[in-house]
């Protein structure tokens, strides 16, 4: 692709294609598109994502962005955030929305739903302790009903807390009555979500084809 | 109410068929002969009173030819669906056999019983009976119940598959037909290639009811459900215009190339043209709906003459028809089913239903009975080639297919999914009717017939019996796709943005980025124009809104139980004597209801099965999971014992049963296997579903029952924007308010009194505060900030800064204003 050609350093693409399972092509898409919304820049910081205009009507774009930053979600330990990310970076983050290939054993299916979730999980997770706290868990459902306006924040608490008592229904089973359900850990987070199946749902199939000219 | 629209339509619906099957003659319906009474006077008819009195007057008179027809089809109908009862008394039969299976072989043995005494089939399937009336219910069945999300997401697969798919094996089968035809040894030269591919696009439409069914019941993965399912629906359209195209091509004598570029060109026109009419028409029943908030009665007809008049201006222009159909009912569903009440909207539901299966099961009945009765042509060896090709290309082309398609799709089709498809592959009703309904000209007529049913029987019963077994065995992808709990429907939303957002941000597109385009102008003009009530609302919020009237009405269960102990004279001054006060529960008896209980809290099923399958309604028959809480405190409330309480005797005198209600029906057994005949809740839309994480009790058990389950819950003040939806609730239930109470949960404790017994207001404070203080301290403890509160509101005057309740059924009851005793 034309993309791939314009770029000297095709060596790096190579490690970053071994390393996320992107294809050669697909990188320099993206790369395209990273340097398109970094304007030519090497990191991207935050207001360079407040600005893409096709974001702005996404109702947890907050928490998009946010994900982008944390670092729990470039190594398996990392704690906080960075201001600004590389390329490298963003496609690391790209890469949790890979679709499953066609032949993927039981067990690697298994990995991947846990790898996915656990994006979504630390998404809610907004402070890093291990648990959705029905704060947080209210602040997300307040941000997907933003949208719905005449709503407002009193229906979005109730069905928040209603979701949690759900929660610790299902993952705790009998809970004596001075029991106190802190919050839903990432086990019970699996365990709510068992049926459904994420591998259909996240992720974005992502083309061969440079896409960044039609992009505002 | 319903139930009145329902037999309308179904005797309109009948009496149309009737008036033009022509000659409607059946051996089934005992026919009644001039015995009974005088024979008629020539003056004909009893009707000129004059006149016969002065003959003698007859006393009684029979004039069966009047109402021979209407009166056979009825007996037809009914007795096909006198069938169907009969498959499901034994359950085990129709999850083993397919129903099409059983209905064609009933109708085998009508035939031969027919055929033993020489009588001959009602000839009701003509042409024009089947395309103006028997086909538009089914078509309009399947489009109705589509699932239009799951279809959106997969279209390009749907219409690849439908579309290419069947042209594949018509003109596969028809040219390999045709190949054969040459084989001197067989005898059949003289069919030519155009009627070879007539032939070859009748047997191309498949009809995977049967194969639905089993994917629904084994939860088989969504794609692969989604593109037979549309794979059905739309190759009934290719084939028709095929049918259509090749009918018109195999009475010309030669056929030229200009020929054969005017039908590639029809066939676009003929489909688009479909689209559009459909559209339109689709558009302005919705905004018809608007309007007709006031004339509720009516409702649901504008939804059928819309349809059907879709249909028939298509057919008046010769494009497709079904097509027509089945776009303006995708694109009416979800605006029509937003501004109708909820009853139309069951009405609509059912009706449509009905229709449709009572159109294929007069087909497949009939077309057992052809099978016997006609005479066949037989020719082993077109016959057996004709089976061989129908497999082999269908085999052949899903593999292709599947090949070419998979690298458009994000989810690609593996080995398992397109033996699947491949194998789902029955031929149904359509098949059968297209090739009964052939012109009279073509030669081979009778052998097209016989070859039509030998597919027809060899897929269904073979294939469609076989078909689950080797699911279950090849173990196929699967998916869940029900689950109504708010934890999945929030994080299947925030999925779904999150995926948008990402591709906002790679820019990749797929149709994610389109749906959420699509559901922004949606909202902010599509819906400002069709719907009454424009506010956009959130899956989020519905699926809430649903869960709490489901737990809503599971109080009304519970508390009915108990309610079904009392000495209900005191309490139902004015009621109908048939409804007798219920016996005492004894200790078996109880047993036998927590088995019943449990058994069926237990049993889960499937939302898409209810909404797709065409022999179930959508939503009315499906009991849910519930929680090891819940069951543990049903366990707990009927144990033996537990009625005789005094507590709970006193607190029946509060729950007092509306007049007139039916007190069998609110037996909880009763509605949990739902049978309850209770009209009110099969309007509800989601009737015996139970919310999977009520903690509801009976008052009954309310003494000893831990209570503060949950203190990070407790603070949410109610929010009044929940008082719209109860609206139906309290329409339908306003002859059957009793005073719920969850007691496990510090949910709002309905104070519901009817007004019928208000005057048992005062007493039944009493036992209202001692249950509540036997619930908990902190519940006593409200008690008292707020003892008097408003007799018509749900938990009222809770709503202070930390006071409250598990949240789950906070929305309030708009409090009426009532005199307090």
């Amino acid at each position: 692709m034309g993309g791939l050609n314009s770029v000297p350093d095709d060596q790096r693409y190579r490690e970053l294609a071994d390393k996320t399972g992107f294809s050669l092509e697909q990188i320099g898409n993206l790369h395209n598109r990273f340097k398109q919304l970094s304007h030519n820049e090497d990191t991207l910081r935050r207001d360079d994502f407040s600005k893409i205009p096709d974001l702005a009507c996404n109702p947890i774009r907050a928490e998009i962005i946010e994900a982008f930053f944390d670092k729990r979600n470039f190594q398996s330990h990392g704690v906080g955030t960075v201001e600004e990310i590389g390329f490298e970076e963003f496609l690391t983050i790209m890469s949790y929305f890979r679709p499953p290939s066609l032949n993927m054993s039981e067990e690697q299916r298994e990995e991947l739903r846990r790898i996915k979730l656990r994006f979504l999980f630390n998404m809610h997770d907004t402070d890093n302790d291990g648990t959705i706290t029905l704060e947080e868990y209210r602040h997300v459902v307040e941000e997907l009903l933003s949208r719905s306006g005449a709503l407002g924040r009193e229906t979005a608490k109730g069905i928040a807390d209603a979701a949690m008592l759900e929660v610790a229904s299902i993952s705790m089973g009998h809970m004596e009555p001075d029991e106190f359900y802190e919050g839903i850990t990432f086990e019970h987070f699996l365990k709510i979500l068992k049926g459904i199946e994420i591998e259909t749902r996240m992720h974005i199939r992502f083309l061969n084809v440079d896409t960044t000219v039609l992009c505002k | 109410m319903g139930g009145h629209w329902i037999s309308l339509h179904f005797l309109t619906f009948v009496t149309i068929t009737s008036l033009l099957g022509s000659g409607a003659k059946g051996e089934i319906p005992p026919r009644p002969i001039n015995t009974a009474g005088p024979p008629i006077t020539q003056n004909n008819g009893p009707q000129s009173f004059p006149e016969a009195a002065k003959t003698n007057l007859p006393l009684f008179t029979v004039d069966y030819s009047r109402i021979q027809i209407p009166f056979e089809i009825t007996l037809w109908v009914l007795l096909a669906s006198f069938a169907k009862i009969g498959f499901h008394v034994y359950n085990k039969i129709t999850i083993w056999v397919p129903e099409s299976c059983l209905l064609i072989a009933v109708g085998l043995i009508v035939g031969s019983i027919m055929h033993a005494v020489h009588e001959e089939p009602p000839a009701v399937l003509s042409s024009n009976v089947f395309f103006l009336y028997m086909l538009p219910p089914i078509v309009l069945d399947s489009g109705y119940f589509m699932p239009t999300r799951a279809f959106f997401e997969n279209i390009g697969t749907v219409l690849w598959f439908a579309v290419v798919g069947t042209l594949w094996n018509s003109i596969g089968i028809g040219i390999s037909l045709f190949t054969i035809c040459q084989i001197e040894a067989f005898g059949v030269q003289d069919i030519n290639l155009q009627e070879n591919l007539l032939f070859a696009a009748i047997i191309s439409a498949v009809d995977p009811v049967a194969v639905l069914t089993v994917f629904e019941d084994v939860n088989v993965n969504e794609q692969l459900y989604i593109v037979v399912f549309g794979e059905c629906l739309f190759n009934d359209a290719v084939t028709v215009v095929l049918y259509n195209l090749f009918n018109h091509v195999a009475e010309l004598p030669v056929v030229d190339a200009p020929d054969v570029f005017l039908g590639v060109a029809r066939f676009f026109v003929v489909g688009l043209g479909g689209v559009l009419f459909g559209f339109l028409f689709g558009v302005v029943a919705s905004f018809t709906t608007r309007f007709t908030g006031k004339v509720g009665e009516i409702e649901p007809l504008f939804i059928f003459m819309y349809s059907y008049l879709a249909y028939l201006v298509a057919e008046l222009f010769a494009i497709s028809s079904i097509m027509a159909i089945v776009t303006c009912a995708l694109t009416m569903k979800y605006y029509v089913e937003e501004n109708v009440s909820q009853r139309s909207c069951t009405t609509i539901r059912h009706v449509i239903k009905m229709m449709g299966s009572v159109s294929e099961t007069l087909i497949f009945f009939f077309l057992g009975v052809v099978t016997i009765t006609t005479e066949h042509e037989w020719n082993w060896g077109y016959i057996s080639f004709t089976l061989l090709f129908a497999v082999v290309w269908r085999g052949l082309g899903v593999l292709v297919l599947t090949q070419i398609i998979n690298p458009f799709r994000t989810i690609p089709f593996n080995l398992k999914d397109q033996f699947g498809l491949a194998y789902g592959g029955l031929r149904g009703a359509i098949s059968f009717a297209l090739v009964f309904t052939l012109p009279e000209n073509i030669g081979r007529k009778k052998l097209f017939i016989t070859a039509t049913i030998v597919i027809i029987i060899f897929t269904v019963f073979i294939q469609g019996i076989s078909i689950r077994p080797l699911i279950e065995l090849m173990n196929v992808r699967k998916t869940n796709r029900n689950l109504d709990t708010i934890n999945v429907e929030v994080h299947s939303r925030t999925m779904e943005h999150t995926i948008a957002g990402i591709e906002d941000l790679c820019g990749q597109w797929s149709h994610h980025y389109w749906k959420d385009k699509f559901i922004k102008f949606n909202n902010s003009f599509i819906r400002k124009i069709l719907i009454r009530d424009s506010r956009a609302e959130s899956s989020i919020v519905a699926l809430y809104k649903k869960l709490e009237l489901q737990n809503a009405m599971e109080i009304l269960d519970s508390v009915s139980a108990d309610i079904s102990d009392t000495p209900l004279d005191e309490l139902l001054p004015d009621k109908k004597p048939s409804s007798n006060p219920k016996k005492k529960f004894h200790a078996t008896d109880l047993r036998n209801m927590h088995d019943i209980l449990s058994k069926n809290m237990y049993k889960i099923r499937q939302r898409t099965v209810a909404y797709t399958s065409k022999y179930a309604m959508p939503n009315d028959t499906r009991s849910k999971e519930i929680l090891i809480r819940r069951h543990a405190s049903i366990r707990r409330s009927i144990r033996p014992g537990s009625f005789q309480n005094p507590d709970v005797a006193r607190s029946h005198k509060y729950l007092s049963l509306p007049a007139g209600q039916n007190l069998d029906s609110q037996f909880p057994p009763k509605r949990m296997s739902h049978v309850g005949d209770s009209d009110t809740m099969s309007e509800m839309g989601y009737p015996a579903v139970r919310a999977r994480f009520g903690r509801a009790q009976r008052p009954s058990s309310s003494s000893g029952m831990p209570l503060q389950m949950l203190d990070t819950v407790r603070e949410a003040p109610s929010s009044v924007s929940l008082v719209d939806e109860q609206q139906p609730l309290r329409d339908s239930h306003s002859h059957s308010h009793r005073a719920p109470h969850l007691a496990g949960s510090r949910a709002p404790i309905p104070r519901q009194r009817n007004g019928s017994s208000g005057d048992n207001g005062d007493t039944a404070r009493g036992p209202r505060e001692e249950e509540e203080e036997a619930a908990g301290e902190e519940e006593e403890e409200q008690q008292q900030q707020q003892p008097l509160s408003p007799p018509h509101s749900w938990a009222p005057a809770r709503q202070g800064e930390g006071r409250a309740q598990a949240p789950l059924l906070r929305p309030q009851w708009k409090p009426r204003p009532q005199p307090r005793p």
